[in-house]
């Protein structure tokens, strides 16, 4: 393999991880508060239907964006209800949603441009733009990192740079501040929340909000900047890849991204199967495919420290003395 | 701090630190809380009793914004206040140390102090001001923790500083704590009276929720007795006595002390030797444990919760397996194999009354009759026939049950969860007792019971003993080892640290020993 593959190879991957990385960090938020979230998959899917079917009709790929958020706040706040505010299960409310999200994306692109399910070819103004970051092409003739920086880093639309971002604010957020102390504490332990005078409801509420919106954006990547339009299932397991980020991280941000590059070179990979054999590796795509899988098993075996969720995960909170 | 009394001056004239007129709350048909008033003077330690259900921690909670009264005032420092949440109680100056720890495990004790309190959206300036207040809380009144400790790594006794200092940093005036004793060895008990004697002498009112009268005895200024949702009495400490306040709490005369004459021990029923468990983590949980309980005994173990009773109790009821040997009159029994379970241990004359009812004991939402069944409905007497079970005898034998242990009320198809707690430990108890066992195993026979139910437990328990019986009594209340046990071993990580006489030892030993300080070194 010469190293324009191997940089090939970890573009793709950059590309890959960024919906893994919004997704987990969604997933992040709403653990740490302790609400499962299942329901990732959906979220994206919906947002994803938001992002390409506004995006097309208006042409701006902006509005499709915040469609995408608004199509994933709505998911988000019936998931936030059905687990907060009822005290729901939250696995059935999050599959719910991804079988609703599953319908209701074939049903409004069938309805709005009868494509079998799939929004138009996005194309112009209504796909996300690649940036060129300063200095890539001066810089190219620089031995290794040259190429490095002007392939793999720059080059890429600008979410890919916002979720980048987003993992050492989430850091600061979660362990530097009132709010992800609060977030923090209201996963473990909520009755310490509430006794000490804060609403537990509230904070949860945040988190899974927080959750909605970066599956929005997780969504609207998928369809506006990694792909040039929507396709019916396209997120294609993607939310279930993210939860396996997440215990893979073991619910830390700087973990997350190192396990969603490690998940999106899998799936670069697996888009690559000429490299392994020139590699003398015979690996089945489906193989590397449940690879992430794989890992999340052994890591919750216990095989590679313990991944402890946040205690009070999955539990509605109710007041008692 | 603005505004502060001078100390020596208008002490009479004071205002209540609280005072409630005419509380009542009801929850659907029950009345927790009837017409409640009481006055608690600034810088006094005053004591609220009552047994399970009478209504305390009711009352506590709507002090705290937990629970919003149906009708009354409530009046801090002379003022109305309402309270509507906990944030309000906070700032009327009110801190809750509540019975089980609102504690946060894998935060610093910094963290928790802090949390719901910060100073602004960033938590380094909130975190360095309460290292300092810590340091000099913890100077001031006995209250050392470190600052920087995670708290599970911390011992029971050190948790329940954090809460305090918890409410000290919100700087509450009045502190009110729920059962603070139930976790704590005596030493770490007495450790807490300190503190709260010097928070006393700062001024600081105190509120004291218990149901063990020796404590009130011991600390408070005033005690008020809680009934059935009512205020019974308010007291001076200095002007009853336990009988009193225990006729007060119950409505009629109780025996405190269990009535018992000196053991006839016979042969030995259960002989122990190097008895060891290990729990999933690998965390050895019983360490060789040598004992012998001979018919016609109670052998009481004594313990902080969590040094092993609990693992001592379910390997020998067949729930947990273990190594080394246990002969059962004379027979060993299988510790790891086939017939490790409670039915062969039933079948060798041993009966459990398990430590948690709700969770070993009992099916909370099965009818008594099932409940009281159940381990014993194989029996030939409640079978049809090869295939039915005699669902009318086992009633029959419910209902008999229900009359001779005074189980109330007497109706075997009410669920287990619709009892009280009391009356649930008498069908957990007459299950096992009236099967007449040669060896019975109880833990925390009393927990959750109310008064006049621990009296006719304990009866019964030594009834069973003056039957010929062997007891194996495991409790956390030293009181009630002391009382009933006729030999007293005390356990400690794992092992059996020696035993005593209770007639010639006393709380002091028996807590050394249970913090793990060899009977032999203590003086």
């Amino acid at each position: 393999m010469d190293y324009a593959t191997f940089l090939q190879i970890l573009d793709t991957t950059l590309r890959l991880a960024t919906p893994l990385l919004f997704a987990c960090l969604a997933g992040l938020y709403s653990e740490r508060a302790g609400i499962f979230d299942i329901g990732l998959e959906g979220k994206m899917l919906m947002a994803a239907m938001c992002a390409g079917s506004v995006a097309f009709l208006t042409g701006s790929v902006w509005l499709g964006v915040l469609a995408a958020i608004g199509g994933s706040l709505v998911f988000a706040l019936v998931h936030g209800l059905a687990s907060i505010t009822f005290r729901g299960n939250q696995l059935i409310s999050g599959v719910a949603l991804n079988f609703v999200a599953s319908g209701i994306t074939i049903l409004v692109t069938l309805a709005l441009f009868n494509q079998g399910g799939r929004t138009p070819p996005l194309e112009g103004g209504a796909r996300m733009q690649e940036i060129t970051l300063p200095l890539a092409d001066t810089l190219r003739g620089v031995p290794l990192l040259g190429p490095f920086y002007a392939d793999v880093i720059s080059g890429h639309p600008l979410l890919v740079y916002v979720g980048l971002l987003l993992v050492p604010a989430t850091w600061w957020l979660l362990y530097r501040t009132r709010f992800g102390l609060r977030l923090r504490a209201v996963g473990e332990n909520p009755a310490s929340v509430d006794t000490a005078g804060v609403s537990v409801a509230r904070m949860r509420f945040a988190a899974v909000l927080i959750a909605g919106v970066l599956c929005g954006l997780a969504g609207a990547y998928m369809a506006t900047g990694l792909q040039a339009g929507f396709g019916r299932e396209m997120t294609a397991g993607r939310g279930y890849i993210a939860l396996a980020a997440l215990i893979f991280a073991k619910w830390r941000p700087w973990h997350a991204l190192w396990a969603c590059l490690l998940f999106g070179f899998f799936q670069s990979l697996a888009l690559r199967p000429d490299v392994l054999e020139n590699l003398g590796m015979k690996i089945p795509v489906p193989a590397l495919d449940a690879l992430p899988y794989v890992l999340t098993v052994i890591v919750l075996a216990g095989l590679v420290g313990k991944a402890i969720p946040p205690r009070a995960g999955g539990e509605p909170y109710v007041k008692e003395r | 701090m603005a505004g502060a009394i001078e100390p020596g001056r208008q002490v009479s004239a004071a205002p209540f630190a609280i005072e409630l007129k005419g509380i009542s709350k009801a929850f659907g048909p029950v009345q927790a809380n009837k017409d409640i008033s009481i006055q608690v003077a600034k810088g006094s330690i005053h004591g609220i009793i009552g047994e399970n259900g009478a209504g305390k921690s009711t009352l506590m909670s709507i002090l705290y914004g937990f629970y919003k009264a149906d009708s009354g005032e409530i009046l801090i420092d002379g003022q109305a206040t309402s309270i509507p949440d906990s944030q309000s109680a906070i700032r009327a100056g009110i801190g809750m140390v509540f019975q089980h720890f609102k504690l946060v495990q894998n935060f610093t004790v910094l963290e928790n102090i802090i949390l719901g309190a910060e100073d602004g959206a960033l938590l380094a300036p909130s975190i360095s001001k309460a290292r300092k207040t810590l340091a000099e809380l913890a100077r001031e009144y006995e209250l050392d923790v470190d600052p920087d400790a995670v708290i599970e790594d911390l011992s029971v006794g050190h948790q329940q500083r954090v809460e305090i200092l918890k409410a000290l940093y919100r700087q509450a005036n009045i502190l009110i704590l729920d059962e603070p004793t139930g976790v704590l060895t005596p030493a770490e008990a007495d450790h807490l009276f300190r503190i709260l004697r010097g928070l006393k002498d700062q001024g600081k009112t105190i509120i004291l929720i218990t149901h063990k009268l020796r404590e009130i005895m011991e600390i408070t200024d005033t005690v008020s007795v809680m009934r059935r949702g009512q205020m019974t009495a308010t007291v001076k400490t200095a002007e009853t006595n336990p009988e009193q306040l225990a006729e007060l709490m119950v409505g009629r005369k109780v025996l405190l002390r269990v009535d018992k004459t000196p053991a006839q021990p016979g042969r030995t029923i259960l002989e122990v030797e190097n008895l060891r468990v290990t729990d999933e983590q690998g965390v050895e949980r019983l360490r060789g444990v040598n004992l012998q309980i001979r018919a016609g005994e109670i052998l009481g173990i004594a313990g902080v919760a969590g040094n092993g009773q609990s693992e001592l109790l379910e390997v020998l009821g067949g729930i947990e397996r273990g190594t080394g040997t246990i002969r059962m009159n004379g027979v060993e029994l299988d510790l790891s194999g086939r017939h490790s379970d409670g039915q062969s241990r039933r079948a060798d004359g041993i009966a459990h009354v398990p430590e948690d009812r709700q969770v070993l004991g009992l099916i909370m939402d099965f009818a008594a009759w099932e409940n009281v069944a159940f381990g014993y409905h194989h029996a030939p007497e409640f079978q049809k026939n090869a295939l039915l079970m005699d669902n009318a005898a086992l009633r029959a034998d419910c209902e008999a049950k229900m009359a001779r242990f005074d189980v109330r009320p007497p109706i075997p198809s009410l669920a287990a969860k619709n009892f009280s707690g009391g009356n649930q430990q008498k069908i957990v108890v007459a299950r096992e007792i009236e099967r007449n066992p040669d060896l019975l195993l109880i833990g925390q026979p009393t927990r959750g019971v109310d008064i006049g139910a621990i009296e006719f437990i304990h009866k019964q328990i030594v009834a069973l003993r003056d039957a010929g019986k062997a007891v194996l009594l495991v409790s956390v209340e030293l009181d009630e080892i002391m009382s009933l046990s006729d030999r007293v071993a005390v356990m400690f990580d794992g092992r059996i640290m020696g035993e005593r006489d209770p007639a010639t030892t006393d709380e002091r030993e028996l807590g050394l020993m249970m913090a793990g300080i060899a009977g032999e070194s203590a003086q």
